[in-house]
C-alpha cells in the first residue's frame, strides 16, 4: 500500500508578474519503507512539492493522501494529528532551530504539543539524542554551539520524536562538508533500517540520490518528467532531460569521467512565469520535433516499471 | 613546460581576538601553462585564503601574509607595491568566484564592467573596448550577447553572471586563472556548461588554471594535478588518476570513500570520517588529522609530519604512509 499518494497536485503562487505554477499537476506514490529520491534543478518545484505534502504551502488542486487520508481539506486541528505521521528536515539546520531555545527544548517541543508528560518527554529526548549520535548533555546547550553536521542531527532527532512514518528530507546534506555529509547519510540509512521510516529525499545532488534512493522521480518546471527504479533511471533513462541531467553530473572518478560520452545541455531553465507550450523541455531538448512545441506529453508507463512523459518511447 | 605560477612556503596568519590562526601554513604549489591544478579540501582548510593570499587580496588586519613567495611568470608578487599589483591583477592573473551575483557591480551594466577592465589594462579606446566586450561575451557563450551588453546583473541568471565574470577574467589573456568554487552555486546542467567553457578557453589560450573546489566530482572532471589541504597545510599532492586510484593520505582516502560514485557498485555504507575539522586556533601539537585518522600512531600526536616524496610526482605528509 502507498504511504503517500499524490494525485494531480497543483501549487500556484501569485506574484506581481503573474502566476507561477510551481507544481503543475504531479502524481506520485511512495511505498512503506521506501526512499524516493526527488531530483531536478532550481525552480523545478521539488521543494515546493515537499512543502505541499506538509501543507506548508496552499494546495491549489489535487489530493495529497497520507496513509489513506487526503490532507488537502483538513483543518488545523486535524492537520496537527496528520503531521505526527510526516515530518520534515531542512537544508539549513541552523535556520530551522530556534537560536534562543536549548536543543532539549527544541527536540521536546513536538512531544509537548502531542501531550506527553514531562517525565516521558525527558526520557524520550535523551533516547532521541542517543539515536542520532549526540551526547546527552547536548540538551542543555544552544544551537550555535554545534557544527553544521551536529545541527542536522538535532533536526533529525526532532523529526523522529513522534515516530513518523515518513520524513521529507529537503536537501538535508547540501550545506555539509563531504566527510560530514557521509556521516549524515549513513545516519539516515541506519534510522531507516532500525525504524522502517520512509524518506522523500529531495536533492539536486544526483550522486547522493543514487546512493540513498530506491526509486527516483525527476521534475522539470513543475512537472514530473520521469519516475522509476533507481537502477532503471541510471542505466536506462528514457526522457531526454533525465539523460541530460545524468550526463551533466560530475563523476568522482577521473577515468570514468573521461570515458563517458557527454553532451552538454545548451541553454538555461525557462522562466516559470512563462513556461514553453507543449513539452516544457522542448526549448532545450537536443532532439525536439515540431510536435513537442504543441503537444504536452503525458506521464505513461514505458516498461520496467518506469514512467516517462515523452512522446517518442 | 614553463611554470606560470610558483608558490613557495606561503603562510598567512589571521590575527583575531581569539588568537592567531595559521590559516595557510607553508603552502607550496606550481602550475604550468595549460595545466589545471585543483586545490581541494573542506570548509576552513585554507583553500580560498590561499587563493586570496596569492592575489594579495586579503584585508590586513586581520590577515597577514607572514612568509613565502608567489612567483608569477618568474616575478615575486609578495614584495611588490600595491600600484604594481593593480596592474597585474586582471591582466596577468585573473580570478573568478563562487557567487557571481555578488561579485559583479549591481549598478553598472555588463558592458561598463568589461570595458572598465579593458580600459584600465590596455590603451583601448571606448568604442574598441565595447566591441571587444561583445566579442568576449560571445566567446564565453553568452546567449543573445548583443542584447545582454546593456543589461544590469540582476537581469541575468547565475550562469550568465558567471559567464560575465569569466569574460572579465580572461579579457586581457591572463597567463593564470584562479577559479574559486566557480560552479558551486550553479545548477548541474549549467555547471557542466561552465566547466566545458573553462576547458575550451584553456585549450585555446594555454592559460594555467588553479581550480578550488570541495567537490571531488568536479576535481575528477577538470584537474590534471590535485593538491589536498587540511587545516591550512598541504597533506597530499598527486596526478589526478594516481590520487583517485591510490590515495596515500588517510584524509584523501576518507574524502574519496565518502563521495558516492553514480554507476559504480553501490556500497552498503559510505566511508565516513568520524569527528570534524579542528578549529584553527586549537590545533593539536602533532598531525591535525590525528583525532579522525584510522591509522593514527603515537608519533602522530607529537610531531607534525612533513611532506615526503614516496614516488615521482607525489607528495604526502603522513607518518603512516611513510611506513606503509
Amino acid at each position: 500500500m502507498s504511504l503517500l499518494s499524490l494525485r494531480d497536485v497543483h501549487v500556484h503562487f501569485n506574484t506581481a508578474q503573474g502566476t507561477v505554477r510551481a507544481v503543475n499537476g504531479v502524481s506520485l506514490d511512495l511505498a512503506v519503507g521506501e526512499t524516493l529520491g526527488l531530483v531536478g534543478e532550481s525552480g523545478c518545484g521539488k521543494s515546493t512539492l515537499g512543502k505541499a505534502i506538509m501543507k506548508l504551502v496552499p494546495i491549489a488542486g489535487g489530493e495529497v493522501i497520507i496513509d489513506g487520508v487526503d490532507i488537502a481539506p483538513l483543518d488545523r486541528r486535524q492537520l496537527a494529528l496528520m503531521r505526527r505521521k510526516v515530518q520534515m528536515i531542512f537544508q539549513d539546520p541552523y535556520g530551522s532551530l530556534n537560536p534562543r531555545s536549548t536543543v532539549g527544548r527544541s527536540v521536546a517541543q513536538p512531544l509537548q504539543i502531542a501531550g506527553w508528560t514531562a517525565e516521558a518527554t525527558v526520557e524520550r529526548v535523551e533516547t532521541l539524542l542517543r539515536w542520532v549520535g549526540l551526547p546527552v548533555d547536548a540538551k542543555q546547550r544552544y544551537p550555535h554551539e554545534f557544527s553544521g553536521g551536529q545541527r542536522q542531527r538535532i533536526g533529525i532527532a526532532r523529526a523522529l520524536a513522534l515516530s513518523p512514518k515518513l520524513i521529507i528530507c529537503d536537501e538535508p546534506v547540501s550545506a555539509l562538508d563531504v566527510s560530514v555529509r557521509a556521516q549524515v547519510i549513513n545516519l539516515l540509512e541506519d534510522l531507516k533500517s532500525q525504524f522502517g521510516v520512509s524518506y522523500l529525499f529531495i536533492s539536486h545532488d544526483l550522486s547522493v540520490v543514487e546512493h540513498i534512493a530506491d526509486r527516483v522521480a525527476v521534475m522539470y518546471l513543475g512537472l514530473l518528467v520521469e519516475a522509476g527504479g533507481r537502477d532503471q533511471i541510471w542505466r536506462n533513462p528514457q526522457h531526454p532531460y533525465t539523460k541530460a541531467l545524468l550526463a551533466a553530473a560530475p563523476i568522482a572518478n577521473p577515468r570514468l569521467a573521461r570515458a563517458r560520452q557527454r553532451t552538454v545541455l545548451q541553454g538555461e531553465l525557462p522562466s516559470p512565469l512563462d513556461p514553453p507550450t507543449g513539452c516544457p523541455f522542448h526549448s532545450r531538448c537536443p532532439i525536439a520535433q515540431d510536435r513537442c512545441k504543441i503537444d504536452k506529453p503525458l506521464l505513461r508507463p514505458v516498461g520496467a516499471g518506469t514512467l516517462a512523459a515523452w512522446h517518442f518511447v | 613546460m614553463a611554470l606560470a605560477l610558483e608558490v613557495k612556503g606561503l603562510s598567512t596568519t589571521l590575527f583575531t581576538r581569539r588568537g592567531e590562526m595559521k590559516a595557510v601554513d607553508g603552502l607550496s604549489l606550481s602550475v604550468a601553462a595549460g595545466e589545471t591544478v585543483a586545490l581541494v579540501g573542506e570548509s576552513g582548510c585554507g583553500k580560498s585564503l590561499s587563493a586570496l593570499s596569492i592575489m594579495r587580496l586579503l584585508p590586513d588586519p586581520p590577515a597577514r601574509i607572514v612568509g613565502g613567495e608567489v612567483r608569477l611568470n618568474g616575478r615575486d608578487l609578495m614584495p611588490m607595491p600595491e600600484e604594481a599589483l593593480l596592474d597585474i591583477r586582471g591582466k596577468e592573473i585573473g580570478m573568478i568566484f563562487q557567487d557571481p551575483m555578488s561579485s559583479l557591480n549591481p549598478v553598472a551594466t555588463v558592458a561598463t564592467q568589461i570595458v572598465e577592465v579593458l580600459r584600465s589594462h590596455t590603451d583601448m579606446g571606448r568604442a574598441a573596448a565595447r566591441a571587444r566586450a561583445l566579442e568576449l561575451l560571445e566567446l564565453v557563450g553568452m546567449p543573445d550577447a548583443p542584447r545582454r551588453l546593456d543589461e544590469y546583473p540582476h537581469r541575468l541568471s547565475g550562469g550568465m553572471c558567471q559567464r560575465v565574470m569569466i569574460a572579465m577574467a580572461i579579457a586581457c589573456n591572463p597567463s593564470v586563472l584562479i577559479a574559486d568554487e566557480p560552479t558551486t552555486a550553479l545548477d548541474v546542467t549549467v555547471q557542466a556548461q561552465v566547466l566545458a567553457l573553462l576547458k575550451k578557453l584553456q585549450a585555446d589560450s594555454g592559460m594555467a588554471m588553479i581550480f578550488i573546489t570541495h567537490d571531488l566530482g568536479v576535481v575528477a572532471e577538470t584537474a590534471d594535478r590535485v593538491v589536498v589541504m587540511y587545516a591550512g597545510r598541504k597533506v597530499e599532492e598527486a596526478g589526478v588518476d594516481a590520487l583517485f586510484e591510490t590515495p596515500l593520505h588517510p584524509y584523501t582516502a576518507g574524502l574519496i570513500g565518502a563521495t558516492p560514485i553514480p554507476g559504480a557498485e553501490r556500497a552498503a555504507r559510505l566511508a565516513d570520517i568520524p569527528g570534524m575539522v579542528p578549529a584553527l586556533n586549537a590545533l593539536p601539537p602533532g598531525c591535525a588529522f590525528a583525532d579522525r585518522c584510522p591509522k593514527v600512531m603515537d608519533r602522530c600526536r607529537q610531531e607534525i609530519p612533513l611532506l615526503t616524496q614516496p614516488a615521482l610526482g607525489r607528495l604526502v605528509a603522513c607518518f603512516a604512509a611513510e611506513t606503509a
